[in-house]
């Protein structure tokens, strides 16, 4: 019997997405059961105090969760975050509930040993509930109290050899795709990248000393599939100087029509017969491509990597062999002045362990940006308040026209004196012997 | 409930600390066919929708099977994924950017075998545990925050709104028919912990009323010169109020200058802005990520406001609806939604939509505003 009446997300079990009301429900009647005979440290009842909080939230159209308080492990600035509800007598289960963010492997990959472990953990000290994954990417987990927080903490890291993750003004937990491990258009290995940086900024990520928050994430290739160029302050994708590769007898096979083209990403639906001239080359944005009904060329110098024809002809053309990564910095989502794209700063940069030459980049823009970043200001807004230029100046990185779009529409280039011949200190009586008033 | 100590001792909390040693090694948990052909991989195949298959360049295959869920889940649940991982996949399972759940086998009948047993799970209501599907020219998972669930500063559930749309579109995230792959993200406010300003389709809650301003608490609770700066249209000055005859340092609001963005709540618990009424979704759309074809780009607003509707948001539902039909029956193979809006023009879109243009669609907000104003004669009746 349910403690709380929730007739409203009721409504959210019918229909055939998995249900998250039926699985908060399924974990409520778990431990109420109790099968293991676990001795839980948080209210039993906490999965069901949730429902009737959040069907009081259905009823009124309005979050009855307050806002977090200071609460962490100590030594550190981030991690947990603090979480009670504004109705605590009518739901004491969920009245301190904060959420703890645990460091997810780069790339997501999990053993069901390990799994289970942190489960197990979860279960014992917190609500049972969690998120696979957060936005950013960490396990987030979703309500204990204060008391549990630094038994969570010893044993994630005695026990299962794993910290917890970032939040508030630090670097956050990074995130990658999985890169290599199971993509041939990864252009470098993501989830090494990932990994060397997070071990290498431990302290920037678990003691707040930035502006505000900072996010690294990695993407292997241009098709962006953590969505770096959106999401990071420090954007790393993967590129290739040199040709692409050409498998001709596969590319007739997609001309053929014995390969699916993309990969059978529209098996769906009847599109017709193959088409490489108005499915490749006439796609192609940079119009580098052609065929002359045999064979396919690709004039490489003025590809820009889109990754099209690689994406429709998987078998026939793959990624090239000079290969390491593009950085963009900047990119936010709208709060506060609107959102930002990551903006290219370092058209290719080689990415090899120990990753000295990325590194370097990130660690002269942090140096610029903690002593110029207003109070809560992103770096892509410090860049804008004072110019890309001054980004070039601090990072030693020389301007190119690959950093922008076009040109500047204005003339109105803040010229330094040291730019100028003679300098900026004239005689006015030397100009009025040449010009009378 | 007698509290248990995993050997914390509160007055020496550096004896035995351990700290900053990161996550897990990713890996430790490879399965052995990823772990023996790591950056040989020659190409991929999508078998049918929700089943990739990898050819690595020793002969070998890697079939991956997709199935979504929640984002939010239980330990049973987890537990019930590491059974089913223990079962067929040697022990591991991963998980996507996109909340989607990944098993690994080596062989396409295990891989069929698997995609049924996924499928015919489900909750004792009824619903699917772990659906195939989201490969391809398809609907995938959406990522999404909080909402009522667990945070402070939402203009809406995101569970809830997010159960409602992939219940919609069901079909769509088990097919490959879409012109596309068409990607659908949910933020409930504007802070976007979720980032859905570059998605196909964005779901984002909003507040329209100002804050409510808790004059007797605001000065105890606040630093508000903090309140004051928070605000990037200056609508929020310091001033004073009288309550219960007696003075009280405070703020002042000047209500027709917000843009209900919530930045000064975060700064300052007294200037709550929720409201039923007020709150609600905007739908942006148009955005992506890849590079493929066309560059990078934003959403854009194309439905102002829809009122929350708790708890199936039946408006929210058929708006994404209206989009997704007109988009798979117009646009061309390869072409993104965004790419398409651009090509038949925005006026296009509305119509094909069934959308109404209002004033709110047409931006206002600082300079990036007027590079958005149509100037040539180049516009379609």
């Amino acid at each position: 019997m349910a403690k709380h009446k929730t007739p409203l997300l009721d409504q959210l079990e019918s229909g055939p997405w998995p249900s998250f009301v039926s699985d908060i429900k399924q974990e409520a009647e778990h431990r109420h059961a109790n099968p293991d005979g676990i001795e839980y440290q948080i209210p039993v009842d906490v999965c069901d105090d949730l429902l009737g909080l959040l069907e009081m939230s259905y009823e009124d159209g309005e979050t009855h969760w307050k806002h977090g308080g200071i609460v962490g492990v100590f030594g550190y600035g981030g991690g947990v975050i603090g979480r009670y509800c504004d109705q605590p007598q009518k739901f004491p289960g969920v009245a301190h509930f904060h959420t703890v963010r645990v460091a997810q492997p780069a790339g997501k990959y999990y053993s069901t040993e390990y799994l289970r472990k942190l489960m197990d953990l979860w279960d014992f000290r917190g609500s049972g509930l969690t998120n696979m994954h957060g936005a950013t990417g960490d396990l987030v987990w979703l309500g204990t109290t204060t008391p549990q927080l630094e038994e969570i903490f010893w044993t994630l890291t005695h026990d299962l050899n794993t910290d917890l993750g970032g939040s508030g003004s630090n670097l956050r937990t990074p995130a990658s795709c999985l890169g290599q491990s199971r993509c041939e258009y990864a252009c470098y290995d993501t989830q090494s990248l990932n990994y060397a940086m997070t071990l290498e900024y431990q302290d920037e990520l678990h003691r707040p000393a930035f502006p505000y928050k900072f996010k690294f994430k990695f993407d292997g290739c241009p098709n962006g599939c953590v969505a770096s160029i959106a999401r990071s302050d420090f954007s790393v994708i993967g590129t290739w100087k040199d040709d692409i590769k050409i498998d001709h007898d596969a590319v007739m096979g997609y001309v053929k029509g014995e390969f699916a083209p993309n990969a059978g990403a529209h098996s769906g639906r009847d599109w017709g017969k193959f088409d490489i001239e108005k499915e490749v080359v006439a796609l192609c944005p940079t119009g580098c491509m052609s065929w002359d009904g045999s064979k396919l060329s690709i004039d490489n110098k003025e590809c820009y990597r889109c990754m099209h024809c690689i994406n429709t002809m998987p078998r026939a053309l793959h990624i090239g062999d000079e290969r390491g990564a593009s950085i963009f910095v900047g990119a936010k989502a709208p709060i506060l002045d609107g959102a930002q794209m990551g903006s290219l700063l370092v058209p290719f940069v080689p990415v090899e362990d120990p990753y000295d030459e990325v590194k370097e980049v990130v660690e002269n823009l942090w140096d610029w940006w903690m002593e110029e970043g207003k109070n809560r200001e992103r770096i892509g807004e410090t860049i804008r308040r004072m110019s890309f230029q001054k980004m070039l100046e601090v990072t030693g990185i020389k301007a190119d026209p690959r950093h922008v779009q076009e040109p500047r529409t204005n003339p109105y280039i803040f010229w330094k004196e040291e730019d100028v011949t003679g300098g900026w200190e004239r005689d006015i009586n030397e100009f009025r012997k040449r010009h009378q008033r | 409930m007698a509290f248990i100590s995993a050997g914390y001792n509160p007055d020496k909390p550096m004896e035995g600390r351990i700290s900053d040693i990161g996550p897990r090694k990713f890996d430790e948990f490879y399965p052995p066919v990823i772990a023996r052909n790591k950056g040989k991989w020659l190409y991929h195949e999508i078998v049918e929708p929700g089943i990739l298959m990898h050819k690595a360049e020793s002969g070998e295959e890697v079939y991956t099977v997709r199935c979504g869920g929640a984002r939010l889940v239980s330990v049973t649940h987890v537990r019930e994924i590491c059974d089913i991982a223990d079962k067929f996949s040697g022990g591991f399972v991963r998980f996507t950017t996109r909340n989607n759940i990944e098993f690994m086998v080596e062989s396409k009948d295990e891989a069929l075998k698997l995609k049924a047993e996924l499928n015919s799970r489900k909750f004792a209501a009824g619903s699917h545990k772990f659906p195939v599907g989201g490969t391809g020219a398809g609907i995938t998972n959406i990522v999404h925050t909080q909402g009522w669930v667990h945070c402070h500063t939402p203009a809406t559930d995101a569970s809830g709104t997010v159960k409602v749309v992939m219940d919609e579109v069901f079909a769509e995230f088990g097919a490959h028919n879409m012109p596309a792959p068409l990607r659908i993200s949910m933020a409930c406010c504007l802070n976007m912990c979720g980032a859905v300003h570059c998605s196909d389709i964005a779901i984002l809650g909003y507040h329209r009323k100002p804050p409510l301003i808790d004059h007797e608490y605001l000065d105890n609770l606040c630093e508000i010169p903090l309140a004051v700066a928070a605000c990037p249209t200056g609508a929020i000055r310091p001033s004073k109020t009288e309550i219960n005859g007696k003075t009280v340092n405070s703020v002042a609001i000047k209500n027709e200058r917000c843009m209900f963005c919530g930045n000064c709540y975060t700064m300052c618990p007294s200037l709550p802005l929720s409201d039923k009424e007020g709150d609600g979704l905007v739908i942006m759309a148009g955005g992506k990520i890849s590079n493929r074809i066309s560059n990078p780009k934003f959403s854009k607003v194309v439905v102002a406001f829809i009122p929350n509707e708790p708890p199936r948001w039946p408006t929210l539902a058929k708006v994404v609806r209206q989009i997704v039909d007109a988009y798979a029956k117009d646009a061309r193979k390869y072409e993104r939604l965004g790419d398409w809006a651009e090509r038949i023009g925005w006026e296009r879109f509305f119509e094909k939509c069934d959308l109404e243009f209002t004033e709110h669609l047409i931006d206002d907000f600082r300079d990036p505003a007027y590079y958005t104003w149509r100037q040539t004669t180049n516009f379609k009746w």
